[in-house]
């Protein structure tokens, strides 16, 4: 199947979770990534309960801090 | 407000841009802009905005000006090292532009201060580093209802995203809440491109300027995200989240507090 991660377009294996697509993608800890999947942001609960179907969205979104610490 | 003969040739640039003209150099004479931490991307947001005339800049951030700030922190320069930030930051921002008036706050933002400290203001630029910080910024604002630029960048990547509390998607709609302690590399870890955080910083200027004029489409529901090695930009839609524990269907934020986590840098490692 067709998925377009990020704005690309890439092939995959059906039936992959989103959980499983984070480890494909080589994320190393899941916990630095929200996912939008289809323009709704998934919690943390659904990634591995949640199969991916061909030409689906998906945004892998990460937090990033920078600029100055006021602690 | 009526503008002197000086003022005209100063902002005669925007004066003479169909969008902004008089009228709207007078209405960003007369707004009020927070920048919270006096860093990366707070330096050349506030120079900007100094130079754009801003007629209030508020400025808070509780640290000194240390050599590694000066390869980013283009506000504060070689002889500023061991000043406080915000007076540092206030010097170069009353020097560029003398109509500004500037308010510093050499504090730590804390939940039990910010709302005080954002109260007036028109618009605020998050320029904290760290994810409770920014948390608390988001949460801050959406109380005090007032509208922000949230940013962050780190190695080669940056993102920004315009919020309107209430109304549009919050940081919180995004990430739900800050990371575990050390899942995410800060910038004195991973390193961060100087320049980066000057084009970030600036385009979070753009967005405060745009918004005080009332011009333009801005960053709302549009996380737009920038990566210096491919100089790709992109815009990635996002939707308001209807389970956002601050601002979804079911409110579970309903004051602000302080999110808990340790920030280590290569120096020492800080509560």
């Amino acid at each position: 199947m067709k998925l377009i991660i990020n704005g690309k377009e890439t092939d995959f294996s059906d039936g992959l979770t989103v959980g499983e697509l984070l480890v494909e993608q080589k994320v190393k800890m899941p916990e630095m990534v929200s996912v939008e999947l289809n323009g709704q942001i998934l919690r943390r609960a659904q990634f591995e309960s949640t199969a991916l179907e061909d030409n689906d969205k998906v945004e892998f979104l990460y937090f990033m801090g920078g600029g100055s610490g006021i602690n | 407000m009526e503008l002197t003969e000086q003022q005209i040739q100063r902002y005669s640039r925007h004066i003479i841009l169909e969008q902004v003209g008089g009228t709207g150099q007078e209405k960003l004479l007369s707004s009020k802009v927070l920048i919270v931490g006096a860093g990366g991307l707070g330096a050349p947001a506030a120079l900007y905005l100094a130079a754009a005339g801003v007629g209030t800049i508020g400025i808070i951030d509780a640290d000194k000006v240390d050599l590694t700030n000066l390869q980013r922190q283009i506000i504060h320069h070689t002889g500023d090292v061991g000043v406080e930030k915000v007076a540092s930051a206030e010097a170069k921002m009353r020097a560029i532009n003398p109509d500004v008036k500037v308010k510093t706050y050499h504090q730590r933002a804390k939940a039990d201060n910010i709302r005080e400290v954002i109260r007036g203001y028109d618009f605020v630029i998050d320029g904290t580093d760290n994810f409770p910080a920014k948390f608390l910024v988001n949460d801050a604002c959406y109380f005090e209802k007032i509208a922000f630029s949230h940013a962050g960048i780190l190695r080669f990547d940056g993102q920004l995203i315009t919020v309107l509390p209430g109304q549009t998607t919050c940081y919180r709609c995004i990430f739900h809440a800050p990371p575990p302690a050390d899942a995410v590399p800060s910038c004195s870890q991973a390193g961060v491109l100087g320049v980066l955080a000057g084009v970030v910083g600036s385009l979070q200027a753009t967005e405060a300027i745009k918004y005080l004029l009332g011009i333009g489409d801005l960053l709302t529901g549009t996380l737009l995200t920038y990566n210096a090695l491919t100089m790709e930009f992109r815009k990635v839609r996002l939707k308001r989240n209807p389970e956002c524990r601050l601002c979804g269907e079911n409110p579970q934020i309903t004051e602000l507090k302080d999110e808990e986590q340790i920030v280590c840098d290569l120096k020492d490692c800080k509560r």
